[in-house]
């Protein structure tokens, strides 16, 4: 019987059994920011202890760099301490950053996959729950707390339990206006914000297959919105085509062989799983949440459930959920009022994103009374969309267009809702007080769903929009 | 190993990081102070709406035992929200289910969490909402949560739960110990060395 990437990148990576029954990972790849890393490089210097690979060490600075302006000192002191502080371990410790001067700063999980750093069948680890996005090559990629940042900066290891693994084969072809984000969002509704505890989720079959690699990036992403800590899909072609050329990929007869072995890790066709689900992802529409977990979301032409239409451990909290949203139970979600349309972060904020947002504004304008936001993933991905000349699209519509960043998906920054304010957002997480508004509401859709909602002014569907620019 | 003292109780499914611990305060270089805006948004509306936080109740002050449900500690995985509880005083959690990275922030910092059905879970939370003196021990040896005749079964993962009773919760010392074998395993995989060599 075969073996799956995840039982194989494992094996491959383990170093010892421990006292307490735990494998010790050796992690491949370390990627650091400036919101979780910095105690770790305290307790380090408390004992003494170096960072034992700082060439599998790389940093930037992500979270809260403000996207409006980036002059330095910051307006904000306790930012610009952060950034200080992480330019200053950096340095002592000996780990590349890539800080605000250069080319390659953006998110995290943006600059990783671009630079080619992200490779198959590694172990990676950031502080920070998305690293998950990075399974969409065939790694293996967790995220971890600032303790645990502290272990892998002084052993490159972690200790960790076994994962089961959970296969999820979409089949099917996506519909126009359908996105990876869409599948995400049907598969937490499905198997819930808890039900990937304790288990990998492997993406495949046939509308993953045609997925690019910014699509699998968004669909691995997300996993840990449904509870599993890893989500990954088995390096192809498209993987390979990728990474070739990439800043730290390999070249050469190195790519050659390392394409022999990133291929040799893949799942094996009689691999054996201790779960399998299937999505039809050819009936799959436009999602949106309602609700204040990603997990309760429907489709963009149903109504927002109420108590009476969940079983009754869910009763409470639809309840909650619809008081603090401020929907009606029953009603369309269609047609909810948006204030401001945020299109970016590590989920949605990569060029073919940029791209897709872009085809459903181009030539229109924003709702007079919606507030627009574009916030590149990275510099690259900005630099890539200007040459493209989106940024005259974004802005021509009534678009604010941003440097990179993770902005408003999580308030770390400037970049804030005010008061009850409704948020179209391309971002992760709906939860209370989310985008930085205690009282704040967040609406978790795709780069082009926020940008149909952008131009209407309420959630609408884009099939709509896309129907018409594709005639006209 | 066993954690006693009186609990707060903390209702709700799917409790993020993000509630208990908000953003803003992760801009910060320490962990010191977090324990003062543990669950700072829900309290401030509780507050707003005439009720009161469990977190605000005078009576629940410094206790060691907190009570959750479902799915506790998902989303994000700052570890500034265990960090909080912990400072705060919270030495155990008990709860019907917990997230993962959650979980391991937790044992990263000696907080075990440990699981019990929902029916123990509603029990022990109403114990101690009618009788804030109740005591609540958790016993990891002996895999049983007590309080006020109450004593339910726990479950917790048996590497957390040795490592507890083991004293080696802090896994640093443990993964720094055979450095050898760390580098003899990085010298094993082929893209440590960039594929620079045909063995793979």
């Amino acid at each position: 019987m075969g073996s799956t990437l995840l039982g194989k990148v494992w094996d491959l990576h383990t170093v010892r059994r421990l006292p307490t029954g735990q494998t010790q990972l050796l992690i491949g790849l370390h990627l650091v920011h400036e919101v979780t890393s910095p105690q770790a490089f305290d307790m380090l210097r408390l004992r003494g202890q170096a960072v034992a690979f700082p060439d599998r060490t790389f940093a930037t600075v992500d979270h809260i760099v403000p996207t409006d302006g980036q002059a330095r000192p910051f307006a904000d002191g306790m930012a610009e301490q952060m950034m200080a502080a992480v330019e200053r371990n950096c340095r002592e410790f000996g780990v590349p950053l890539f800080g605000l001067e250069s080319d390659d700063q953006g998110i995290v999980h943006v600059i990783g996959p671009e630079l080619g750093l992200t490779q198959p069948g590694m172990t990676i680890a950031c502080g920070d729950s998305h690293t998950s996005t990075h399974g969409a090559f065939g790694a293996v990629a967790f995220g971890i707390g600032t303790s645990q940042v502290r272990d892998v900066l002084a052993s490159q290891c972690l200790a960790m339990d076994p994962l089961k693994v959970r296969r999820i084969v979409v089949g099917g072809a996506l519909k126009p206006g359908v996105y990876a984000k869409d599948v995400i969002l049907a598969i937490i509704r499905t198997l819930g914000v808890q039900g990937g505890v304790g288990f990998a989720y492997e993406y495949a079959g046939p509308a993953v297959d045609r997925m690019t690699m910014d699509e699998r990036m968004t669909l691995c992403n997300m996993s840990i919105e449904g509870g599993a800590r890893v989500g990954y899909v088995n390096p192809d072609e498209t993987t390979l085509a990728y990474l070739k050329g990439r800043r730290f990929a390999p070249a050469g007869d190195a790519f050659d062989r390392a394409a022999a072995w990133w291929r040799s890790i893949a799942s094996d066709p009689d691999a054996e799983y201790d779960d399998e689900v299937r999505v039809d992802g050819g009936g799959l529409r436009p999602m949106v949440t309602w609700g204040t977990n990603p997990g309760q979301s429907a489709a963009v032409d149903e109504r927002v459930p109420g108590p009476a239409d969940v079983a009754e451990a869910e009763r409470a909290a639809v309840v909650d959920a619809l008081a603090y949203m401020g929907l009606e139970a029953g009603r369309h979600i269609e047609g909810t009022r948006v204030d401001v349309a945020f299109i970016g972060s590590c989920t949605n904020g990569r060029l073919s994103d940029l791209r897709e947002a872009a085809r459903v504004v181009r030539g229109r304008r924003i709702a007079s009374h919606v507030r627009g936001l574009v916030v590149p993933g990275s510099k690259r991905v900005r630099d890539a969309a200007e040459r493209e000349g989106l940024h005259e699209v974004f802005k021509e519509a009534g678009f604010e267009w941003r440097q990179a960043g993770c902005s408003m998906c999580l308030a770390m920054n400037p970049d804030r809702l005010q008061g009850r304010e409704v948020c179209a957002s391309s971002s992760n997480r709906n939860f209370k007080g989310r985008q930085g508004s205690p009282t704040g509401r967040t609406l978790l859709m795709s780069p082009a769903m926020v940008a149909a909602a952008a131009v209407a002014g309420e959630v609408t569907d884009v099939r709509r929009l896309l129907r018409h620019t594709e005639g006209s | 190993m066993t954690i006693t003292g009186r609990a707060v109780a903390l209702r709700g499914e799917d409790v993020d990081t993000d509630r208990i611990m908000p953003a803003r305060f992760l801009r910060a270089v320490s962990f010191d102070g977090l324990e003062a805006h543990v669950f700072e948004d829900d309290r401030r509306a509780e507050a707003a709406a005439g009720a009161r936080h469990p977190f605000d109740d005078p009576a629940r002050a410094g206790a060691a035992v907190l009570l959750v449900n479902r799915n506790f500690g998902c989303g994000s995985s700052r570890e500034h929200a265990p960090q909080a509880l912990a400072r705060w005083g919270v030495r155990a959690i008990v709860g019907e289910s917990f997230a993962e990275i959650f979980f391991s922030n937790a044992t990263a910092l000696g907080v075990p969490c440990v699981s019990v059905r929902q029916d123990a879970a509603q029990a022990l939370m109403a114990l101690v909402e009618r009788d804030a003196a109740a005591i609540v021990s958790v016993d990891l040896e002996g895999l049983t949560v007590r309080g006020g005749g109450i004593e339910a079964a726990c479950t917790m993962p048996a590497a957390a739960r040795s490592a507890f009773l083991a004293g080696t919760w802090d896994a640093t010392a443990l993964l720094t110990a055979d450095f050898d074998a760390v580098r003899a395993a990085a010298a094993r995989l082929p893209y440590v060395s960039g594929f620079r060599s045909a063995r793979a």
